[in-house]
């Protein structure tokens, strides 16, 4: 790794300072894909600013019936928080299939939600959930979140700060991972929210997560695993690698959408 | 004798590897040490055109920046392979030019170009990124099949077409009649993947130049550290070898990838000299991946006939073997003497021909993993066993059966010559182990939660106990694979056992500690194994081809055999009784049916003061041995597989795993048990999971786990082991060997039993979700017509 210097700054707008006075320092928030970006040369911030630490940043409440999950909060405290297993177990679930214990207890949410990989869990929740991304600036609509493959609405300096989730009237999430990292070779999370039925789905979109809207049209006359059945999945837009084609991502697409549904 | 052969002992050296106090090479610190990162190729074949260094030289903690032409300038020699294959048409083996440095030409992406010694690991990087070199690039050949391809890229001057040697073992046209003639006949194309070692301590070097003694040390993660020090001193010409140490102290893991010497090893040995530092050099994964050796990587075509009876009347083969870019230190045997001798199986077969054609690619070098050899020659014969059962309508038990070797010795057309086995035994009691009776209900159970239930077997032989020197050298080998030991007992009576014999993960410290228990009747804890030190053991062929029972301990006996002698040679005549009337027991020295004894200590004592030795005996109590076995050994065994299949995802399950093998003697159970679940979870993982791939262009696309999938906990099921043992009878404990057995018998059962749950044989490993899904598609109108 290159030689970097860490700061634990002590609120968010020390952070946002440290990060506007750096214009190559970068967020740490468990370091769980950068830091090994970083091992291999292919990242080299000047400044890591390590937001885990910052009093507030971390843990769940349930205030008003919403869920507001700050950034730095670990997944393996996603996954056995009372009030995230109450009113939206779907994503303790997800949570909880995160990684490798090393990792759920390292990496966060807001970690997560900026990084944006095309094969992460979270990103599915947020949008299937239809979830705010709150920042140190403003609330981000999940809809106008999500911008492609590690890409996303946020501004340079801007820091996530915490997810808010209105608990769904149900929702289930299905992975189908990658045997070597465990990422989701196909992740689908369905949602039956105020807004109407979601499902976005991750790890197999060219351009990152992405909602379907042929299984929330199916979804959303009969929420049933039966529904999926006769919904057409294209492989269209889809990734291709050396562990799954499209077609073959296409096709999980419809078996995990059935299984998230069942799930919900 | 609680401690002795049979004991269910726990391991001595695990005390110290479970509490971190193992000692590595990298953990090893040098005064004056100074650390090497290599320039390594980013393109999987180019011309090296030019190499400016300046900028990496100017950098802050740069030592030397240094390059291949120095290297040849110093004599530094080519890397070679030690084992001499001649090709059908009498012509020698095509071995390309391999410095440890390239000189003009990059043959692999992370051939090594460069080296920079700075005084930290992170100023050896950085420079190494700033060491600029100019490449002509040139296109790549990566796979078997292509490399001999016309107009197929040339990775090697000296071989035309990319052809290494085109070698063939047994009799083409009685095979071939044999086949015309039969009554049923399968053929099969068969790929078995490329694989990567993966040993959990990736390889280290840590070289030091004593000027002024001009001497070199050699700390290395090495599973034979005197064969290195030979190769490094004979072929290398680093430096004579009683010039030259080398110690493997504590190594997390070979699998075969550090029997070799790599081209790192040399240039911190050299560095060394150049810098007069220590040079410290340890791979992170990435270049683990890079440029360990790899494993596996045939193509082959095998034809086998069948009389109306299901009787074998022939078995053709036609392989091509991926050596790589160059020829790594034992490559040229694993895909000939280490495979084609094998062929046979365990089944009577009176007419067996293989063609064997080896090239380079534009790859990392492959050599020995794990089985070498065995593997592949296994994989073929069982699969097609399987796959001709079922065309024949045959139970996959029955047919093998029905052509079992029964009597022994028996002699192979490929070479081998099985001494002892009892191979209808082994699958007896693996098919009771297995509950095969009670398969259907299972299958039957299983559809009804939506999976595809399959059984699959394998019976598997492998060649062990590598190997008489003799013959061994009548085939090409450049050396001879006999084992040293020297036993020492000290004169309070605690010995020491000095083996050639390395212990990387086998838990030598305990068995071999046993063994010398067993036979003084002593505690192990009385027992030291001193092993991985050129200048403290006389010498050692090293560890791999589950070799260190059959050849390592036989070597060890054969010394305690001398000690013995001299120790009734001294009880005899101090307790003045004669020595056929003296049995050693329970640590002490008896004259039976009396109570007149000596203390083994006692025995150690009058040893070394020699006040009461016999007339011109000299004195001490220690004694040498070199052991060359007759034969090799021939463990074999059943193993069933249970796998389900999820027909909507593809993903494989294996939720049964039966193994019986056959090993001879078993020292510790739990250790043998411990190598058969780790070799099962290898094979597991060939079979499921794991395949080295690289793009058109030569690039490595599993380059790290994220690609690259290794086997994990919840992979691999809970197995179920059954021994059936049938002493060795050409050593003296009765030793086969169980290091490799589970890589080697894995991979058919569990293909086997996948192929059997979806109905078809055309299934490729890694059987990955998405391969099976395909060959359930593929499948289906076929199960549809049904």
């Amino acid at each position: 790794m290159y030689a970097t210097t860490y700061h634990r700054p002590g609120s968010v707008a020390e952070a946002a300072t440290l990060i506007g006075a750096n214009p190559e320092a970068k967020v740490l928030a468990g370091g769980q894909t950068l830091l090994p970006t970083m091992k291999q040369h292919l990242a080299a911030p000047s400044d890591l600013v390590d937001i885990r630490r910052i009093p507030g940043m971390a843990g769940v409440s349930a205030a008003g019936g919403v869920l507001t999950i700050g950034a730095a909060t670990a997944h393996a405290d996603v996954a056995r928080n009372a009030d995230v297993l109450r009113h939206a177990p779907a994503l303790a679930c997800l949570a909880a299939g995160i990684g490798d214990p090393a990792v759920r207890h390292m990496g966060t949410i807001g970690g997560s939600v900026a990084n944006n990989d095309p094969a992460a869990d979270y990103p599915s929740a947020v949008l299937a959930l239809n979830a705010t991304v709150v920042t140190n600036r403003r609330e981000i609509a999940a809809d106008a979140y999500f911008k492609g493959m590690f890409t996303t609405a946020l501004e340079e300096g801007e820091i996530i700060t915490a997810i808010r989730v209105t608990p769904p009237k149900r929702a289930g999430y299905a992975k189908f991972a990658n045997p070597a990292s465990r990422y989701a070779l196909v992740g689908v999370f369905v949602a039956e929210t105020a807004s109407g039925v979601r499902v976005a789905v991750t790890g197999a979109g060219a351009n990152g997560v992405f909602r379907h809207k042929g299984l929330e049209a199916a979804l959303a006359a009969s929420f049933t695993p039966e529904a999926v059945d006769g919904v057409k999945i294209s492989a269209e837009g889809l990734l291709s690698d050396i562990h799954a084609a499209a077609d073959y991502r296409a096709h999980l697409i419809g078996v995990m959408a059935r299984r998230a549904v069942a799930a919900a | 004798m609680s401690e002795g052969i049979g004991a269910r002992v726990k391991r001595k050296e695990d005390k110290r590897f479970i509490t971190g106090k193992g000692r590595y090479t990298d953990d090893i610190r040098m005064e004056n040490q100074a650390y090497a990162a290599f320039v390594r190729s980013p393109h999987a074949h180019a011309r090296v055109t030019g190499i400016d260094r300046a900028a990496a030289e100017a950098m802050e903690g740069v030592i030397a920046v240094l390059t291949g032409p120095e290297l040849v300038a110093d004599k530094i020699g080519n890397l070679i392979c030690g084992w001499a294959i001649t090709s059908k048409d009498g012509s020698g083996m095509k071995m390309g030019p391999w410095s440890a440095l390239a000189t003009d030409k990059v043959r692999y992406a992370g051939d090594a170009v460069a080296v920079v010694i700075a005084e930290t690991p992170a100023a050896a990087r950085l420079a190494a990124e700033a060491v600029a070199v100019d490449y002509a690039e040139l296109p790549a050949v990566v796979f078997a099949d292509r490399a001999l391809d016309p107009g197929a890229p040339q990775v090697h001057d000296v071989a035309p077409g990319n052809l290494i040697y085109d070698w063939e073992i047994g009799d083409a046209g009685a095979t071939d009649a044999a086949i015309a003639g039969a009554h049923h006949v399968t053929r099969m194309e068969i790929t078995n993947n490329r694989l990567s070692p993966n040993p959990m301590e990736p390889r280290s070097a840590v070289a030091t130049f004593d000027e002024a003694e001009d001497h070199y040390t050699l700390y290395t993660t090495s599973q034979n550290p005197h064969v290195a020090r030979l190769v490094l001193s004979a072929f290398y010409n680093v430096a004579p070898e009683h010039k030259l140490r080398v110690i493997a102290p504590d190594v997390g893991g070979g699998f075969g990838s550090k029997i070799y010497i790599y081209p790192e090893e040399i240039v911190c040995l050299w560095a060394s000299m150049k810098t007069k530092r220590s040079v410290k050099w340890t791979a992170d994964r990435s270049e683990a991946f890079l440029t360990d050796a790899h494993g596996r990587d045939h193509v082959s075509t095998a034809t086998m006939g069948f009389d109306k009876s299901g009787r074998i009347t022939g078995f053709k083969v036609e392989t091509i073997a991926n050596l790589g870019a160059y020829m790594s230190l034992f490559s040229s045997c694993v895909p000939t003497y280490l495979y084609a001798t094998l062929l046979s199986g365990q089944y009577d077969i009176a007419n067996i021909h293989a063609n064997v054609k080896a090239v380079y690619t534009n790859t990392v070098p492959v050599d020995a993993y794990r089985g070498a050899g065995r593997p592949e020659a296994c994989y073929l014969i069982e699969r097609m066993m399987e796959t001709a059962a079922r065309e024949m309508g045959m139970n996959p038990a029955d047919l093998r059966r029905k052509n079992f070797i029964t009597s022994f010795p028996h002699q192979t057309p490929v070479i081998m010559a099985y001494d002892a086995g009892d191979f209808d035994g082994n699958l007896d009691k693996a098919l009771k182990a297995a509950d095969v009776a009670g398969f259907p209900a299972r299958k039957a159970e299983a559809a009804r939660r939506g999976k595809l239930r399959g059984i699959g077997y394998s019976c598997y032989i492998e060649a062990c106990g590598i190997a008489p020197s003799a013959a061994v050298g009548s085939l090409g080998a450049g050396v001879g694979l006999w084992e040293s030991a020297e036993v020492r007992v000290n004169p309070v009576g605690t010995i020491e056992v000095l083996t050639g014999s390395h212990s990387h993960g086998q838990g030598h410290e305990t068995t071999f500690a046993q063994v010398v228990a067993d036979r003084f009747g002593l505690p192990i804890g009385n027992v030291q194994i001193v092993h991985g030190d050129t200048d403290k053991v006389q010498f050692g062929m090293g560890t791999y081809g589950s070799r260190s029972g059959a050849v390592g301990i036989s070597a060890i006996v054969k010394a305690l055999d001398k000690v013995e002698a001299k120790v009734r040679k001294i009880a005899a005549h101090v307790l003045e009784a004669a020595e056929a009337d003296l049995v050693i027991e329970g640590g002490a020295v008896k004259v039976a049916g009396t109570d007149r004894q000596m203390a083994w200590h006692e025995v150690g004592l009058a040893a070394y003061t020699a006040h009461n030795l016999p007339a011109g005996m000299e004195p001490g109590l220690k004694e040498g041995a070199f052991y060359d076995p007759v034969n090799f050994t021939f463990p074999a065994g059943a193993y069933i597989a249970e796998v389900e299949v999820d027909p909507a995802t593809g993903v494989t399950e294996v939720v049964r795993f039966t193994a019986a093998d056959d090993f001879g003697t078993i020292i510790n159970p739990m250790i043998v048990e411990g190598q058969v679940h780790g070799g099962v979870a290898q094979g597991i993982g060939q079979a499921l999971l794991e395949e080295v791939v690289y793009a058109d262009d030569g690039q490595l696309l599993t380059g790290s786990y994220m690609d690259y999938a290794m086997p994990r906990a919840d992979d691999v099921p809970f197995y179920t082991i059954e021994h059936n043992t049938t002493v060795c009878p050409n050593n003296p404990l009765g030793l086969k060997g169980c290091g490799e057995a589970g890589a080697i018998g894995a991979p058919p059962a569990v293909i086997n039993a996948i192929t059997d749950a979806i109905g078809t044989n055309d299934l490729a490993m890694p059987a990955t979700p998405q391969r099976v899904w395909r060959a359930i598609q593929a499948a289906r109108p076929a199960i549809a017509a049904e």
